[in-house]
């Protein structure tokens, strides 16, 4: 089969690779037939994430068909169509008995932090990712979903992740009607978190980048207030006088540890790798937030220590919330939103690569060329 | 500054009340459908969920994880565990050490897990010359004539920091490529004596 592969930091390409096998009774082969390339992908492919290894495929966002399934599976069927929370999961172990499938405790033997991710490196579990024309999927009764027939296929992918983890941004910012909301980042995930602040009961949501095709989106696609920080002097100012004065009462951070906006975090952060990347976004929501407000984390870091203003966070006060997004756990409900057009996950896909150019995507994504906000890989596209 | 100009956080009420809901629901489609906290499916945080799909209590092993490298922290390798690119070489000596020798809690974990991907990175590189493939510096640079590479960085405050991106994507490569030949050239000396 062809898959995307990891070769160093900035390097990747397609190469032929075996047809992944059945490893475990609960085992299923998918067959891709849509992937999409993650902001937090990017962290990888810019060798920020710890233990990842050449030859790795990544790959979190994907649907596809069931080819093949272990002997013990149940729910699932050869042909069914389904998609893949990007959480690998046993779906029995203490975490995962109280919802916390994000956290699962039975299928990252690399680390006890962070639970299974497929195509995320060995410090996720170890598992290949679904940038390929097939994917092993753990758990096949517990993790996949089958497409509803009513679904389009790029608002199934952009559901794996990036829409499931902005509308729990959302819920983790714990809004209150009329509260509020800034959400820094107005990639997919910062899109979706802001078009939920509202489901939530938002009475005012501002959305904060730099690049105006994305901010353009927020404000159609969300409804947002956009403020370009490349305008501003310092955005927290900017902010403070937005509320006058008080802080926002929730900031959503969707940004994650590569964040632009100060020179001297993004050089030492991503550039020459001194700390575990650039948390300029979370130090924003730190400093923007009200006292006494809430602060929600949904944007990707590692497990290298960062350079945040955890002082500031004790003195306001702040509730500080985060985690991987337990995917399926908010599936149901999220339906309904897609279903009604009150969240438009597919909205945020900008570009369509073939899997033969997934170098070019990598680049084009990465360097946010041509107004990219979401590029989708074709597995099976020349 | 008159005593209605003084900015809400410094009295008892926000000066703007936020706009109504009809006039939310009007403007913004679907406002307020998860106002009750009950509605959005992560409150509260912990659930106990009827049917997760499981029809086990302990998961069956998946075979093979003998020698399997795994983090201190766990008591043994999960019953199901990722089986992509296992350890080799010098490189998965150095990674197998920061898993075997340090928790998760310590830095020398993550930073030998570091200095063990690029040992494994120039691992790769160093076969790849010798493979009909040679790997290059950075892949996927021709959009930048393909998909606006100008264009697209005009007036972008990040293109400051994008500047150092060619050092950092081929300074080792330049380092390595120094290094092969000042080792190359101390060889001819010693060879010609």
């Amino acid at each position: 089969m062809r898959a995307m592969v990891y070769r160093g930091p900035y390097q990747v390409r397609v190469e032929d690779k075996d047809v992944p096998a059945i490893e475990h009774p609960n085992d299923a082969i998918v067959r891709v037939t849509l992937a999409a390339i993650c902001g937090s992908d990017l962290h990888l492919y810019h060798g920020l994430m710890p233990d990842t290894r050449v030859g790795h495929t990544f790959g979190h966002e994907f649907i596809g068909v069931v080819e093949q399934v272990g002997p013990s599976v149940q729910n699932l069927a050869v042909g069914d169509r389904v998609m893949v929370p990007f959480n690998v999961f046993c779906g029995s172990c203490w975490f995962c008995a109280r919802g916390l499938y994000s956290n699962c405790h039975n299928v990252n033997p690399n680390a006890t932090a962070v639970g299974g991710i497929y195509g995320y490196s060995h410090t996720t579990g170890g598992y290949d990712g679904g940038q390929s024309q097939y994917v092993r999927v753990p758990f096949a009764d517990v993790g996949p979903t089958k497409i509803p027939e009513w679904m389009h296929d790029e608002d199934a992918v952009v559901l794996t992740d990036a829409a499931a983890t902005g509308y729990f941004g959302a819920q983790l910012g714990e809004i209150a009607e009329g509260d509020t909301v800034v959400v820094l980042g107005a990639g997919p995930v910062g899109l979706i978190a802001a078009q939920s602040s509202w489901l939530m009961g938002a009475g005012r949501v501002i959305v904060v980048d730099h690049l105006e095709e994305r901010l353009e989106k927020a404000r159609t696609m969300a409804y947002a207030e956009t403020l370009d920080y490349d305008e501003l002097d310092d955005v927290v100012v900017e902010l403070k006088k937005q509320t006058d004065y008080l802080g926002a009462d929730v900031v959503i951070e969707a940004v994650g540890a590569e964040a632009d906006g100060n020179f001297l975090q993004q050089v030492t952060g991503t550039k020459l790798k001194l700390q575990g990347g650039s948390p300029v976004a979370l130090n924003w929501a730190i400093d923007g937030v009200r006292k006494g407000g809430t602060v929600s984390v949904v944007g990707a870091y590692g497990p290298i220590p960062n350079a945040v203003k955890f002082g500031d966070a004790l003195n306001k006060g702040l509730t500080l919330r985060m985690n991987q997004t337990p995917v399926k756990r908010q599936w149901p409900r999220m339906f309904e939103h897609v279903r009604n057009g009150h969240l438009t996950p597919r909205e945020v896909v900008t570009h369509r690569f073939p899997l033969e150019h997934i170098a070019e995507a990598y680049h084009v994504f990465s360097s946010k060329l041509d107004g990219c906000i979401k590029p989708l890989i074709l597995p099976d596209a020349a | 500054m008159s005593e209605s100009d003084i900015p809400s956080a410094y009295v008892r009420d926000k000066r703007t009340p936020p706009p109504s809901r009809e006039e939310l629901r009007a403007r913004i489609p679907g406002w307020g459908v998860d106002l009750d906290p009950a509605d959005r499916p992560s409150y509260p945080r912990l659930q106990y969920p009827a049917d997760t799909g499981a029809h086990w209590d302990f998961p069956e092993r998946q075979p093979g994880s003998e020698g399997r490298e795994h983090s201190i922290e766990h008591a043994f390798v999960t019953p199901v565990f990722g089986t992509a690119q296992p350890l080799r070489g010098p490189s998965g000596a150095i990674r197998r050490y920061a898993y075997r020798r340090f928790s998760e809690g310590r830095l020398a974990h993550w930073l030998l897990l570091v200095v063990g991907d690029r040992v494994d990175a120039w691992e790769h590189h160093l076969q790849s010359f010798v493979s009909g493939r040679p790997d290059v510096p950075a892949s996927g640079v021709r959009t930048e004539s393909t998909h606006g590479g100008v264009r697209s960085r005009r007036g972008r405050s990040d293109v400051r920091h994008q500047l150092l991106d060619p050092v950092v994507v081929t300074g080792p490569w330049v380092a390595g490529a120094g290094v092969v030949v000042l080792g190359v050239r101390r060889l001819l000396r010693a060879v010609r004596g």
